[in-house]
């Protein structure tokens, strides 16, 4: 009843950190989506470089969240955004990069070789095939990653209230150095029904995006 | 015409050089098929896929329609051939429509052209638009998918087509009928066609031109029938197989054997004039007997002839089976076997007698080609050269 009282009562703060904490990671998985993909589809080009990037990007993803806020601080003090927006949003770019890069090499990689011969048999140029065979194929793989980062980032994100940064992490900080569980259950559940339902919606998504032909009845 | 000259590969490996093919000379006249026929490695298709530049070639040349490729940009020569893989390789995220349509797109044509192209392509290859147009190619069967393959190399009407073993990956029986299929197609639009193949009765059945490959080199280049005839070593031998002259069977139509001079008999005619026909031609058994619409319809024995007495409409014997003139050998000695019998009438498409096939016309037409291997040493009997020429 407290609960609900609270988040009655608090129903407009809720709201706002609900859109802050979305623009954060949308601008992030944004960003990642408009560097990663690029990477993932230039690195199937040499496999010496895809084993690189693809290990970077795999370190980055093992650095514990709150130590990489952290680390944002110094680098970013240096141009003045040590805290807040730019370093939260910079650190869910890194993280997105492993699954987003790893599934647009990996499905780009997979596509039958014979498609791909009979794409250069027919006179498509790379770029032509690229836009006509291979990415339409990736799609469904390429926004499977897109999706495990967007979960993934909306968990990483309520920590980024530690470095002022706003979204619903708010609750949870404050809840925690309150003692005031009730802001800190509102928080936690609000990121994880916000987990799910982008997960859902992603997934819409993934369908529409995916050419009808692969989903056909064989 | 595609002509190829000196045409060599040589891939590097980690276990040094290997020679994929070796100076290949061949030339495939305009408008014919030219199997490259071979077993694994052999370099056919090698060969077949550096006139495409899918393989570049370490050196040599290659001239389509008489103008050296060396010159042109890769591009632009592909989409100058139709290339026809194994793997029939249809874009599964296209409709069929938009998989024919994709080289006419990519050089330009207007939607309405290239759509009329795709149903014409369609209807070219047996398949339905009304149905096909828009379906996604994992909804087809593996035959309706090469077929759609064959129309996606057609459709911007080049005039030289590259299959790398089309039809390798099709059910026997739906292979035969996508073979036939695409010879008919193939009497219309007059392409030149080079066809890799592993299977000689699929070379012997398509081609115009057998090129027998072994280990990188062209062994033997001839039409089928010579190949068959007369190999040129073991090599070619083994791989035609022992029973080489039994499939050249299969290149001969009946009209090429029969025997347009012959006697027959009508229902109203006795079988005293039979006899005398019979005897006339020195038949051994009988004479065929022919209805108003110069239809066979049976056969008058020579027994029954001297034996009885009346009109041959009265007194003959039904056929078995016939022949038409454009039945191969194969089919008709099947026939033969089949209700063991040594000749048989053979019609046109009208049902109507034009000629006799006997065994003995098949075995002198087969032998004939054999002559010209015989040592002057071993002379012919004079009555068999007669009888064959």
């Amino acid at each position: 009843m407290d609960l609900l009282n609270f988040t009655i009562d608090n129903l407009a703060l809720l709201g706002t950190l609900t859109m802050e904490h979305i623009s954060l990671v949308a601008l992030a998985v944004g960003l990642a989506i408009l560097t990663g993909v690029p990477i993932g589809i230039l690195i199937t080009q040499n496999e010496r470089i895809a084993k690189v990037v693809l290990y970077v990007a795999s370190i980055i993803i093992t650095i514990p969240s709150i130590a990489l806020f952290g680390l944002m601080i110094p680098l970013l003090s240096t141009i003045g955004h040590g805290i807040g927006y730019v370093p939260a949003v910079i650190t869910v770019l890194l993280y997105s990069q492993l699954p987003i890069i790893r599934n647009t090499y990996t499905a780009i990689h997979n596509v039958e070789p014979s498609l791909r011969e009979a794409a250069r048999g027919i006179g498509m140029t790379p770029f032509q095939r690229l836009k006509m065979v291979e990415i339409p194929l990736a799609i469904p793989v390429i926004m499977a990653g897109v999706r495990t980062a967007v979960v993934m980032n909306i968990g990483v994100m309520a920590i980024a209230a530690y470095i002022g940064a706003g979204g619903l992490g708010v609750f949870i900080s404050r809840g925690i150095s309150q003692s005031d569980p009730r802001q800190l259950i509102v928080g936690a559940i609000a990121v994880s029904l916000l987990a799910i339902i982008t997960d859902y919606g992603l997934i819409r998504l993934q369908k529409r995006l995916t050419p009808p032909g692969l989903t056909a009845a064989r | 015409m595609i002509k190829i000259d000196k045409l060599t590969k040589i891939f590097e490996t980690p276990n040094g050089p290997v020679t994929a093919a070796d100076h290949i000379e061949m030339e495939v006249p305009s408008g014919e098929i030219c199997v490259l026929l071979g077993p694994s490695g052999c370099g056919k298709t090698t060969t077949l896929k550096m006139v495409n530049r899918i393989i570049p070639a370490t050196s040599g040349k290659i001239y389509l329609g008489g103008e050296d490729t060396s010159g042109m940009d890769t591009v632009t020569l592909r989409r100058n051939i139709g290339y026809v893989i194994q793997q029939i390789g249809l874009f599964p995220n296209m409709t069929i429509s938009e998989n024919i349509a994709v080289v006419p797109k990519l050089l330009g044509w207007d939607k309405a052209r290239y759509m009329t192209r795709a149903k014409e392509l369609l209807e070219m290859v047996a398949l339905d638009p009304s149905i096909f147009l828009n379906r996604y190619p994992n909804e087809l069967s593996g035959g309706q998918q090469q077929r759609i393959g064959v129309a996606r190399a057609l459709a911007a009407d080049p005039p030289v087509m590259l299959m790398d073993e089309p039809f390798g990956a099709i059910d026997p029986i739906n292979r035969e009928v996508i073979q036939d299929e695409f010879l008919k197609m193939q009497q219309e639009l007059n392409k030149t066609i080079m066809f890799v193949s592993h299977d000689i009765d699929e070379a012997v059945k398509m081609a115009d031109r057998i090129a027998i490959f072994r280990d990188g080199h062209l062994v033997q280049y001839d039409t089928p029938d010579d190949l068959l005839a007369h190999p040129k070593d073991d090599f070619v031998k083994n791989f035609v197989g022992d029973d080489r002259a039994l499939k050249r069977l299969r290149l001969v139509t009946a009209e090429s054997v029969m025997q347009t001079t012959f006697a027959y008999v009508k229902p109203n005619d006795t079988l005293a004039e039979a006899l005398t026909k019979i005897d006339a031609y020195g038949y051994r058994d009988a004479v065929i007997l022919v209805n108003d619409l110069h239809q066979p319809i049976g056969y008058v024995p020579k027994a029954t002839a001297i034996n009885m007495k009346g009109y041959c409409g009265e007194h003959y014997v039904g056929l078995k089976t016939i022949a038409r003139t454009t039945d191969d050998l194969r089919k008709v000695a099947s026939k033969m076997f089949t209700h063991d019998i040594v000749w048989m009438p053979c019609v046109d498409e009208n049902g109507r007698l034009v000629g006799e096939v006997t065994q003995r016309g098949i075995t002198h037409y087969l032998g004939a080609t054999y002559q010209r291997d015989t040592s002057p040493s071993q002379p012919q009997p004079l009555h068999q050269a007669k009888e064959a020429s």
